[in-house]
């Protein structure tokens, strides 16, 4: 287990986001959280990623709870996430923005960036061929230069993957990628989703919206729906599991009425 | 769905095509040929070359403005750290230079210190201002910097007013000018000199700040915040030292000034002081390191210039400053287009 989330459960005043959810994920997998919307899956992303506090249960993240962490510390240790709506760095160029992934696998300071010694020069190519390599990993290494706010939609999704993978994970969290995509530029996504695992040995987990894709994509499913985890399984068990056709389309009674 | 794409995508293509204006595409092409090592090195070094041989030919009042100038070119810049690279909002940075001016002026004045040694004691207490402003702030969200800087800005006048140490409200009288390798600093031209090598430093420090692992953290930081921190950057200790490093530029210029003055007082370092630097840096296009030098060169010369017209100098400066932030508000400096 990669990932173990141990009855995690996070309020928000009243309201129940997540209600004591445990699951493994496991390494070297591709594992999806459906739900339908607002059953909290982003929430629970944010939980994992250390940007929401949860008050109860543990997250262990290869073995170490990573509960009371901040989301800088926690993509240090090698989760790395993508946003629902892109987050990227508008303003700066492609390069930047997957150049900023590698932060955290750097550590020139104040004086190496006044005195450039040695060191910091190699550095400095470090995150530049890394940053090469990622980009050319998914395809946008020709669109380097241009700034990220001028890219088509689809590109924009490009540059966020391999801002991901920049800050080189070892468990890549994907919340909704397929947001906004075509059908070619989804097929796009299901392969390079098990590239990612295939090629660089990266444990991917993912919230989907796209129930193809994820049928697809997945070898194991978990099901949440108003907070609580309603099933896990494989595409088909989960597919033909009641509560889940349920949480989706609803009782057969309440349809009635 | 697919509709919407489409939508977003034409959207985006429009703004790339927005840019045929001629007047931008020129300043792209010089944009361009300055990346050439070549060209840019050589204006730099004619450029200098002028400023080096200024003293020259001019008079001192021209000297006294250019020194001026080359003051608020290096604590703009160190403003611009914060402001600009960092975008943290910061109202009280007149405070930092009165660390260094007081911080030098005392030493000299009430302990003998030679000066060359106030220096790194100057840099201390800035640095130590610095993470007593920062540490317990910058977790917050920005406006309330904008809020502890303001009120940072006039506990440290008050208490530069009020305490023995720095003289009360007539402050630092008298304060020993230094020698440099034998030659006693005492004309305006040396002063000239000492703030030219400043400004250069202040300069080339910016720049390489700017292209360095530090600088592009705090462009992600200033472009996106929980973006950056999901990318691994510690946001609090970049903004941090931001803070400290804009601090430490301010503190030193204020040492110097501190020299130049030979006096110091209270009324040196006012809330105006600290929005006249903040005013250069927005007017010269934040975080655009050649625009705040610009700036700083705008908001010294401006009233000089216009010092005939007398009392009417300033509502003329802010009648010109309201035009420019309506119809330039990215500041003076032109954006690169890519």
């Amino acid at each position: 287990m990669i990932l173990e989330v141990k009855d995690l459960t996070l309020r928000f005043g009243g309201l129940t986001a997540v209600n004591k959810v445990s699951f493994g994920i496991e390494e070297g997998s591709i594992e999806s959280l459906i739900g339908p919307n607002g059953a909290g899956k982003t929430s629970l992303f944010n939980c994992l990623t250390g940007f929401y506090r949860a008050q109860e249960g543990d997250i262990l993240f290869e073995g170490k709870s990573i509960m009371r962490l901040k989301p800088h510390k926690i993509t240090t240790l090698g989760m790395a996430r993508t946003f629902q709506n892109l987050r990227l760095f508008k303003n700066l160029t492609v390069m930047e923005n997957v150049m900023s992934g590698m932060h955290c696998r750097t550590s020139a300071g104040v004086a190496g960036a006044i005195l450039r010694p040695p060191s910091q020069k190699a550095e400095e190519k470090r995150i530049r061929d890394v940053a090469m390599e990622c980009m050319d990993f998914v395809g946008i290494l020709d669109k380097k230069d241009r700034l990220a706010k001028n890219l088509p939609y689809g590109d924009q999704r490009r540059v966020e993957w391999a801002r991901a993978l920049a800050t080189q994970p070892k468990l890549l969290l994907l919340d909704e990628p397929a947001a906004g995509l075509n059908y070619d530029e989804k097929m796009q996504l299901i392969e390079l989703i098990r590239r990612i695992r295939d090629e660089r040995k990266i444990t991917v987990f993912l919230i989907e919206h796209d129930m193809g894709l994820v049928m697809k994509v997945s070898e194991k499913i978990f099901v949440l729906d108003y907070g609580v985890k309603i099933a896990e399984g494989t595409a088909q068990e989960v597919q033909n599991n009641p509560r889940v056709i349920e949480a989706y389309l609803g009782k057969e009674e309440e349809n009635a009425v | 769905m697919k509709d919407k794409q489409t939508c977003l995508q034409t959207a985006v293509d429009k703004k790339a095509k927005k840019v045929n204006n001629p007047f931008v595409e020129l300043i792209d092409r010089f944009y361009v040929l300055f990346d050439n090592k070549k060209v840019r090195y050589s204006v730099l070094a004619a450029a200098l070359a002028v400023l080096l041989l200024l003293p020259m030919r001019t008079s001192m009042y021209f000297m006294e403005v250019m020194t001026n100038v080359w003051f608020h070119v290096v604590v703009c810049l160190g403003l611009n750290i914060i402001v600009g690279f960092a975008g943290l909002l910061s109202l009280g940075y007149a405070a930092f230079f009165a660390v260094g001016a007081y911080t030098t002026g005392i030493l000299i004045l009430h302990y003998g210190v030679s000066f060359w040694l106030t220096l790194p004691v100057s840099v201390l207490m800035a640095i130590i201002a610095g993470l007593a402003i920062g540490g317990p702030t910058l977790k917050l969200r920005s406006d309330y910097l904008a809020i502890v800087t303001l009120g940072f800005g006039e506990i440290t006048r008050l208490a530069a007013r009020n305490l023995d140490i720095t003289g009360r409200a007539t402050g630092l009288v008298g304060i020993e000018r230094p020698t440099l390798f034998g030659l006693a600093m005492v004309k305006i031209n040396h002063f000239y000199y000492a703030f030219l090598v400043l400004a250069v430093l202040a300069i080339f420090i910016s720049y390489r700040l700017q292209d360095s692992r530090l600088g592009r953290a705090w462009k992600c930081i200033r472009e996106d915040e929980d973006a950056a921190e999901a990318m691994g950057i510690n946001v609090v200790a970049a903004r941090l030292l931001a803070f400290i490093i804009g601090s430490v530029f301010g503190a030193l210029a204020g040492s110097f000034m501190a020299i130049k003055m030979t006096a110091i007082s209270p009324e040196s370092f006012l809330f105006t002081q600290s929005v006249m630097i903040l005013l250069a840096v927005v007017l010269g296009g934040m975080g655009k390191i050649p625009g705040v030098v610009l700036g700083a060169l705008a908001v010294v010369v401006f009233p000089e210039v216009f010092r005939g017209i007398g009392k009417y100098r300033m509502l003329i400066f802010g009648a010109v400053l309201l035009v420019l932030m309506i119809y330039r508000p990215q500041g003076l400096w032109p954006e690169r287009h890519t």
